[in-house]
């Protein structure tokens, strides 16, 4: 046993560190403080760019396909420093989720051509997945493809698709089979967002932001060459990018960001003449979950060296999610309650036109996130979901 | 004992609860928040009509109920419904402290909140005293006839609608001291005052509020000269029942929501609602539901009793609500999904209300150490 970092990690870290002082301008740090949706999709690609000149945007790719092969340790303490300088986050759609999918099952002509543009910007992606009827129950779906010629004539509905305002892409998870088994009968699918017939709609979430959309598909013409792998064998390749939706699940650092932000708060905030932090009942709240999050912290690098070291991490990437969640919820519970009466205004309304803020300027977004991260324990496979994952693989027959 | 409604609680009840039902849906109370004014004078004008405010007051007030238990079942429908209206500000806060305090020219502004014709909102809390609610720093200054406020309050909801505010102020003492707060009756055109207004995250708009030199004349203090805080803390008793029982009606709207979709949703070819892991979380939520109705009780109940009586059960109403609350709100967001996180659906207006209902005077913490403290006596 050794909780220390090796002497080229810690030199990794404090390459990662001098980079995020230099490349990360204090305009967009301070804008992923006041809540992500504060940023532009041209802040994104901006960030994007920045990253991908220094080679660290494909963090998980292999050095052949441009990317920066890190192995898991490497990206945990990339994330750790990423959070605590309040840098955008990566979208993952077409980086991490997509890419590897291609870089497994994709044909050679399907690796050339949408890698690179994945890499330089060219292209962004979103997922399709969720349907209204199916959620936690993904292999339910019905958006269908039909083969004609050498086009799929698509028709459907996908919904929470993240960020699809933005995209230019979209990979699906389609039925081309309705008489097989569930999930037999699902391909995976890359359709061109301009094809007609294809529509975005937002839906606006209780915070008042827009980050997901429905998209629907009538009568879309996708060109058979744009099927991933083989037809039917969709099911396999979903399951295959939900590993790698996993990684850095716990969100360790973005918790540990959260925390420290929270502690600063109740340090500025009074209560009965005295800084908040003092308070016997909210310093007891600070404390349980600071304590949560160290276990957790050394949890996830449990899972992180094995996964280091080439093995696969099965339920304890759900576990990670359940407690990750847990954890990263009560932090923004602690949040909205630090600031007392100030957490009752809009937060889009909280500064006015000369920059002023309504109240202390860390009030602003804190009870919105508060609410938008109830998103934590549903999206990516729900808590729910995980537990039962966790059940059924452990007790065996009595979980079943 | 006897947990019933009288006759004419029952029909308060019926009649608010039917109306609303009809009247205020999920689209038109979203209409309604994204206004400019955050408020339906339709609606205003029709509930006030249907005696819903002169509910809220005694018959000496010029209403015909204003008990606990008035205010209660009131508060109870409001909250089922979600209503974004300030009846707490305009009534409740505004209101009670005019009749409790007034001079007979200065209870005319509470006919006018009880036919539906004034608003008010009661400018209290400031910057920094968070729920520190004899906490003031704002200060008036008698300056021969005349008294000369200055000072920033914070929050101060319904500021913008209110004809009127009920501006607390010190005119002696320390700035912790209950002794030597003073309320005055300003109109909101008063010189020197200046508001910066805004919508809230749950609904309704509030405003800053900054007093600079507001000179009125001393006529227009409400109650004797440093001795608002008896007063402002029984109206602020009759306003924690008031968003005790706002918080039970959204529970038990959110727990119906819940139970419903449970019932109807189907994943894995069955409804939701037949998974036993659900099944008794959905439980936990309905114990903890009926606990909550009861601390209402005790709340309503106790508001005439001797202040200590009176304020431990409202202490202990609040925490337990705030709680409660918050399990609600986010098991009930948790069990339905995605869907309850969107702002057309009728639980995500429910959830924010009962969660920001914990940031007026006083979260769960500060309802705790207030119960610690008032056992201790």
């Amino acid at each position: 046993m050794d909780l220390s970092y090796s002497p080229e990690e810690q030199a990794f870290r404090a390459e990662v560190r001098a980079f995020l002082e230099a490349s990360l301008t204090p305009e967009m740090a301070d804008k992923v403080r006041q809540g992500h949706d504060t940023l532009t999709k041209e802040d994104i690609e901006h960030w994007h760019a920045t990253l991908n000149a220094r080679g660290w945007l494909a963090q998980n790719w292999p050095k052949e396909f441009g990317g920066a092969a890190w192995n898991a340790v490497q990206r945990h303490i990339f994330e750790e420093e990423a959070a605590r300088a309040n840098a955008p986050r990566i979208v993952p759609f077409g980086l991490s989720m997509l890419a590897p999918v291609l870089m497994k099952f994709g044909s050679k002509e399907q690796q050339d051509h949408y890698l690179p543009r994945i890499l330089d910007g060219t292209d962004w992606w979103c997922q399709g997945y969720s349907e209204p009827g199916a959620g936690s129950d993904l292999a339910s779906l019905k958006t269908k493809a039909v083969r004609d010629g050498d086009h799929y004539i698509v028709n459907g509905q996908k919904t929470w698709t993240t960020l699809g305002q933005h995209a230019n892409w979209i990979f699906c998870l389609v039925r081309t089979d309705p008489d097989a088994k569930q999930q037999e009968g699902i391909s995976f699918l890359l359709i061109d967002m301009d094809a007609p017939g294809i529509e975005v709609r937002p839906i606006i979430l209780l915070d008042g932001t827009h980050e997901v959309n429905e998209v629907w598909f009538t009568d879309v013409k996708v060109p058979v060459e744009n099927l991933v792998g083989e037809e039917n064998k969709g099911w396999t390749y979903a399951k295959y990018l939900l590993t790698h939706e996993r990684t850095n699940i716990a969100g360790v650092g973005f918790s540990q960001a959260g925390l420290d932000s929270v502690k600063r708060i109740a340090k500025a905030e009074r209560a009965n003449g005295k800084p908040l932090i003092q308070n016997p009942h909210f310093a007891a709240r600070i404390a349980q979950v600071e304590i949560d999050l160290m276990a957790l912290s050394t949890s996830n690098l449990r899972i992180v060296s094995k996964a280091a070291a080439g093995e696969a991490p099965g339920i304890e990437a759900s576990m990670l999610k359940v407690k990750g969640t847990v954890i990263r919820q009560e932090i923004n519970d602690l949040a909205r309650r630090a600031v007392g009466p100030y957490a009752l205004p809009f937060p889009s309304e909280s500064v006015d036109g000369d920059n002023n803020p309504i109240g202390p300027d860390y009030a602003g977004p804190l009870a919105a996130q508060y609410f938008n991260y109830r998103k934590l324990s549903i999206f990516g496979g729900s808590n729910e979901v995980q537990r039962n994952i966790i059940a059924k693989t452990m007790m065996g027959g009595a979980g079943r | 004992m006897n947990f019933d409604l009288t006759e004419e609680r029952q029909m308060l009840q019926d009649t608010l609860r039917r109306y609303l039902r009809d009247k205020y849906d999920t689209e038109t109370r979203n209409t309604i928040i994204e206004s400019d004014d955050g408020i339906s004078a339709e609606i205003w004008a029709e509930l006030a009509e249907l005696g819903v405010i002169g509910a809220l007051f005694t018959e000496e007030q010029g209403g015909f109920g204003g008990a606990g238990f008035d205010i209660a079942v009131v508060f109870e429908e409001l909250g089922r419904a979600g209503v974004v209206e300030p009846f707490l500000d305009t009534a409740v806060l505004g209101g009670r402290l005019i009749a409790a305090t007034g001079t007979d020219a200065q209870k005319e502004v509470v006919e006018q909140v009880i036919t539906g014709g004034a608003h008010l909102a009661l400018a209290h809390g400031e910057p920094v005293s968070r729920y520190d609610l004899t906490h003031v720093e704002t200060t008036l200054t008698a300056e021969g006839d005349d008294i000369v406020l200055n000072g920033r309050k914070a929050v101060v909801v319904n500021a913008e609608a209110a004809g009127h505010l009920i501006v607390s102020a010190r005119e002696s003492g320390a700035v912790h001291e209950a002794e030597g707060i003073s309320l005055v009756l300003v109109p909101a055109d008063a010189a020197g005052l200046t508001m910066r207004g805004y919508p809230m995250l749950a609904g309704g708009r509030a405003a800053e509020v900054t007093l600079d030199d507001v000179r009125l004349p001393a006529s227009a203090r409400l109650g004797a000269a440093g001795q608002g805080w008896g007063p402002l803390s029984d109206t602020l008793a009759l306003a924690h029942v008031a968003l005790a029982a706002e918080t039970l009606g959204a529970m038990d709207s959110a727990t119906a929501l819940t139970n419903e979709y449970l019932g109807t949703r189907q994943q894995f070819g069955r409804p939701i609602g037949t998974f036993q892991a659900l099944q008794h979380r959905m439980a936990d939520m309905l114990i903890e539901l009926e606990q909550a109705r009861s601390a209402v009780i005790n709340a309503a109940g106790y508001l005439q009793s001797d202040t200590r009586t009176r304020d431990l059960n409202i202490a202990g109403a609040r925490n337990l609500i705030a709680r409660v609350g918050r399990l609600v709100a986010e098991e009930s967001i948790q069990l339905h999904g995605g869907i309850a996180m969107t702002q057309e659906y009728e639980l995500a207006h429910i959830a924010k209300r009962i969660v920001m209902t914990d940031h007026r005077f006083g979260d769960a913490d500060y309802h705790l150490e207030r119960f610690i403290e008032l056992s201790a006596a």
